[in-house]
């Protein structure tokens, strides 16, 4: 134990020490290397100072550069390369249409549809409205701390928090998960919750409505505080009551923040994958996308089809990220 | 601005309902807390809300032999204790069989058909009674609800910790997520000042490239980027003993995905920053590394802060990479990928379960509630992203 830990801890200043030696000394080497010092003639100076610091910047931004390319870039365009083949040889578009006529991509195509519609929309929901209600409450703090609090627990670790309140025992015995002692007080058959199609699927999405209802909390909060104080005011005059000023007034000033929201929360959606892999490992028909590619790639050890699997995740991100980039470009000009 | 609140009905439907949303969010967690330090045994025979409550069941207890009775004034008895002493049991009834437990009430007594009496008391003691003198070998059986006083415990966590390998997992996290932390922060912080404050070619096609690759899912780069490892590993870095799982391999993994947020954020930040500041210091004649490192690194502390609790949390709490890049088993497996072999073999074992979980929680909560302004900073400049 104690070994590993200082083999930790070494690791750790090494990786650290290493990665600013490289910043520091490459730095250092050029002003070395290309040094303009000893030069008298003010041309030939301005000169190699033009040099030196027209390669500066490729060492600043050249890591990052670098490891995006290996890290990202490449291996997009790889993946893309592999979904066309089989186990080393070109197969064309065979891998897309094993997926198309496969139970299990169906299945999962349409789970992840299910979860697109309701994660984003009910943590979105759920946000504004905490936001909203909290927005002038005196307890405010300690209410949206509570609940932005799930968003610091791992997702197995949520996970492990819900499969302990889905728990089933059978009818005579008493009930350890909440779920099913709710149920049974109000008179109900206690049940397998986890196994019960289609409502499975639903269980599994609360645990991420759970977690997620507190970033759209806080987003859209700190939205809500940016509203004007006078159409507030305006409003309250007019004799609007809480209801009408939440869907006229604010919803439509926080309207971009709901935008954002809404999009981060899908991107996320769209790769779940800890939740599923914890809470069922795809079984009962609760299949996703990001879990069937895990379980193609090890499992199956059949790098093609995950590929092709990968690739439908990547398509559906493409809308959100054209516009991202061209709302990027639009602000830099 | 506070202002004082008039009591409403519509008011008190406003602070229900947010209540009700608080104890919703609460509620799981809290459940998971309280089970991990409560008696296995009871753990698994009543909810965790019935923690403080003394739980019951029912058992059975086989009495003394013949060997055990004392004569006494011409009556032959039997003594005996259904508990084990210093358990704060008690009994709540009992009966002569499995289906008749609430036959009696504590200090009741049961005249059996030969004649001789039995006396349950509420502490467990029992006395048989007997005008005759007891001549049976194997001791008849007791049937009773006992009331077991609430237990808790932190056996679980010192079993989980030790036995079910969560406190290797955990030195196994710190030594995957510091490194991850630190070297993505390091590598986008000198990234983020070139695009934002220097000249040179291609810099507006990389920054739409980097808001671009913010989207990227994870699964489009696993494949390749494990093929190279393995590939790696195979020719020619096993020659140096290197495995292609390795924790310089899952480092830099994490750096190349965490890389993109990193830039961004970074760079939001420091394009924002005066500009004054930089070009005196230009006309003074410093160097693009020295304004970096005196000037524009400590002014960026809060956003250097908002990413590193982003990336901490994101690579403490990711499974994905850890288990593609860095596998199960072989000592090192962080604690997301115990905990979810613990639910594959464990599943029943709540008291192993609940431990575990909290432990692996602890860490991420502790640094979210010390440093959430930081956290919420962040959040509000880079959620483009999608985490």
């Amino acid at each position: 134990m104690l070994q590993q830990l200082i083999l930790a801890l070494w690791a750790i200043v090494l990786a650290i020490g290493l990665s600013a030696l490289f910043f520091i000394g490459s730095n250092l080497l050029l002003d070395r290397v290309l040094t303009s010092d000893h030069l008298r003639d003010d041309d030939a100076r301005s000169q190699r100072d033009d040099i030196r610091e027209s390669i500066r910047p490729w060492i600043f931004i050249g890591p990052a550069l670098l490891l995006l390319a290996l890290y990202l870039v490449v291996p997009v365009f790889y993946t893309l390369w592999l979904s066309l083949n089989s186990r080393g040889e070109f197969v064309g578009f065979a891998n897309y249409l094993w997926a198309f006529n496969n139970r299990g991509f169906q299945i999962s195509v349409r789970n992840n549809l299910l979860w697109l519609f309701v994660v984003p929309t009910f943590s979105t929901i759920f946000g504004l409205l905490i936001a909203y209600l909290t927005d002038r409450m005196w307890w405010r703090n300690i209410a949206r701390s509570l609940i932005f609090l799930p968003m610091a627990i791992s997702f197995v670790g949520a996970s492990v928090i819900w499969r302990f309140i889905y728990d089933y025992r059978g009818p005579g015995d008493d009930q350890i998960g909440l779920l099913n002692a709710v149920v049974v007080a109000l008179g109900g058959d206690p049940q397998a919750w986890i196994a019960l199609q289609p409502l499975n699927n639903f269980l599994l999405m609360a645990i991420m409505v759970w977690i997620q209802t507190g970033f759209a909390m806080v987003l859209l909060g700190a939205a809500i505080r940016g509203v004007p104080e006078d159409t507030i005011e305006a409003a309250n005059m007019d004799g609007a009551n809480e209801i009408q000023m939440l869907f006229k007034i604010v919803i439509p000033q926080v309207w971009g923040t709901i935008v954002v929201v809404w999009t981060t929360i899908t991107v996320l959606v769209l790769k779940i994958f800890d939740v599923v892999l914890a809470m069922t490992n795809g079984q009962w028909q609760t299949q996703v996308l990001a879990n069937l590619m895990f379980d193609i790639m090890f499992r199956a050890g059949d790098f093609g089809r995950g590929s092709t699997v990968a690739v439908f995740i990547m398509l559906a991100v493409l809308p959100i990220m054209w516009w991202n980039v061209r709302q990027a470009r639009k602000e830099m000009g | 601005m506070i202002k004082a609140q008039k009591f409403t009905v519509g008011n008190a439907i406003k602070h229900l309902i947010v209540l009700t949303f608080v104890v919703l969010w609460t509620l799981p967690t809290a459940g998971l807390l309280v089970s991990s330090v409560r008696d296995a045994d009871q753990l698994i025979v009543s909810g965790w809300w019935t923690a403080l409550v003394p739980t019951e069941r029912n058992e059975a207890h086989r009495t003394q032999s013949a060997d055990a009775q004392v004569e006494e004034n011409g009556m032959f008895r039997i003594d005996g204790q259904l508990f084990r002493e210093g358990s704060g049991r008690s009994v709540v009834a009992w009966g002569t069989g499995p289906r008749t437990l609430e036959e009696y009430e504590p200090g009741g007594t049961w005249e059996r058909d030969d004649g001789s009496r039995i006396t349950i008391e509420s502490d467990g003691s029992y006395t048989w009674l007997s005008d005759e003198p007891f001549e049976h070998t194997r001791g008849i059986r007791l049937f009773y609800i006992a009331a077991i006083p609430p237990r808790f415990t932190l056996a679980n966590y010192e079993r989980v910790l030790e036995a079910e390998g969560i406190g290797r997992a955990f030195i196994n996290s710190v030594t995957v997520t510091l490194p991850a932390t630190f070297i993505p922060i390091l590598i986008a912080a000198f990234a983020a000042y070139a695009l934002s404050w220097m000249t040179f070619w291609g810099r507006t096609f990389f920054l739409a490239a980097i808001v671009g690759l913010l989207v990227v899912p994870l699964q489009m780069a696993l494949i390749p980027v494990l093929s190279t490892y393995n590939w790696l590993g195979q020719t020619w870095i096993s020659s140096l003993g290197w495995e292609p799982r390795s924790y310089l391999g899952i480092w830099l993994a994490h750096t190349g995905f965490g890389l993109p947020l990193a830039v961004y954020l970074l760079r939001n930040y420091m394009v924002g920053l005066p500009k004054e500041i930089m070009e005196s210091a230009r006309m003074d004649g410093a160097t693009h590394f020295k304004i970096f490192i005196s000037i524009v690194l400590p002014l960026s502390i809060p956003a250097l802060a908002s990413f590193a609790i982003f990336q901490f949390l994101w690579v403490w709490n990711d499974l994905l990479v850890a288990i593609v890049f860095l596998g199960q088993g072989e000592g090192r497996t962080v604690l997301t990928a115990q905990l979810r072999e613990l639910l594959g073999s464990r599943g029943d074992n709540w008291e192993i379960l609940t431990a575990g979980a909290f432990i692996t929680m602890i860490v991420p909560l502790v640094v979210f509630i010390s440093m959430q302004r930081y956290f919420v900073r962040g959040m509000l400049a880079g959620s483009v992203k999608g985490g």
